[in-house]
């Protein structure tokens, strides 16, 4: 199977630990927002309606959580092209994605890096999401089963 | 206002039956923006050993956040939702779930504290078919914040 980047997936035996996942940026504007609403059943005002956000406290409207940790996953399941092979998904949200009402949006900037080989062909897999400076996820990991 | 802590350990009992949809998975998938056809094209996901297609490792969520709403909306617990944003998830996975899947799951409240003013709360949903073979656990916290010794009027 080649993954979505066209490479051959990644065996257990040719990952080293530290060995890098390919970078992948995704941008995410308000109609993101409002179709993950849809889709999740996620209708939690600050994530659509900026008045509710400020009332609320926030800076702006802010992207779901479930939805940065949802496109965070791309970096491991690009890399790995099955899905399925993602045994275990952790993160800590750290730091909201602020999604102003503009062409721009917000852009999340994703890195990883194999931590940990572990038996069984089993990899630790850790995950760092950015938004402009700010970590926006941390202790995101992800514990991948490689051929 | 804090939330009560004698809903620490209970136990919700298991919810009337979710069938994952494929169109369901689709949709879910296009709203992530992951065009992996192994979440819409059922022989591409039979190549790579599932029986039918199966959903992003965050899917679960759709099923879990419901059924958790039985205590996150019980006023009795006292959490403020218009305060509440999502502190950390965890997805222990058996296998990923597919089209076709009958799911029920099993909700218990982990934990209650207070901290730095802000309340938490810990979940967890033991998702299982409604056979009873097991397919994803789902640990969620939530923080309601800056409402813990904020005193209700």
């Amino acid at each position: 199977m080649t993954t979505a980047h066209g490479c051959a997936a990644p065996d257990y035996d040719s990952v080293d630990e530290g060995t890098e996942l390919p970078q992948i940026d995704i941008r995410i504007r308000r109609a993101d927002l409002v179709r993950y609403s849809g889709a999740s059943g996620d209708f939690n005002v600050i994530h659509w309606n900026e008045r509710a956000a400020r009332a609320a406290g926030l800076p702006d409207v802010i992207a779901h959580g479930m939805l940065t940790m949802a496109i965070t996953a791309r970096i491991v399941t690009d890399w790995v092209g099955d899905p399925g092979a993602v045994a275990e998904y952790a993160v800590r949200f750290s730091r909201p994605v602020i999604v102003p009402d503009d062409e721009d949006g917000a852009e999340i900037v994703i890195t990883a890096r194999v931590a940990k080989k572990l038996p069984d062909h089993r990899v630790r897999v850790d995950i760092v999401a950015r938004c402009g400076a700010d970590k926006v996820l941390s202790m995101a990991r992800a514990f991948v089963v490689l051929p | 206002m804090s939330l009560d802590p004698s809903f620490i350990g209970r136990t919700y009992p298991a919810v009337a039956v979710y069938e994952v949809g494929r169109e369901k998975i689709r949709e879910f998938a296009d709203a992530i923006g992951d065009p992996n056809p192994v979440y819409r094209d059922r022989d591409v996901a039979r190549s790579a050993g599932h029986l039918d297609v199966i959903a992003p490792p965050t899917f679960p969520i759709v099923i879990t956040a419901r059924i958790a709403e039985q205590v996150i909306f019980d006023p009795d617990l006292g959490l403020d939702y218009t305060r509440v944003v999502h502190g950390q998830q965890r997805f222990v996975v058996t296998r990923p779930m597919r089209a076709g899947d009958r799911l029920t799951g099993v909700l218990t409240v982990d934990n209650i504290q207070a901290a730095a003013g802000n309340d938490l709360i810990s979940t967890r949903v033991d998702v299982t078919t409604e056979d009873g073979e097991q397919v994803v656990t789902a640990y969620s916290m939530l923080v309601a914040r800056g409402t813990s010794g904020v005193s209700s009027k």
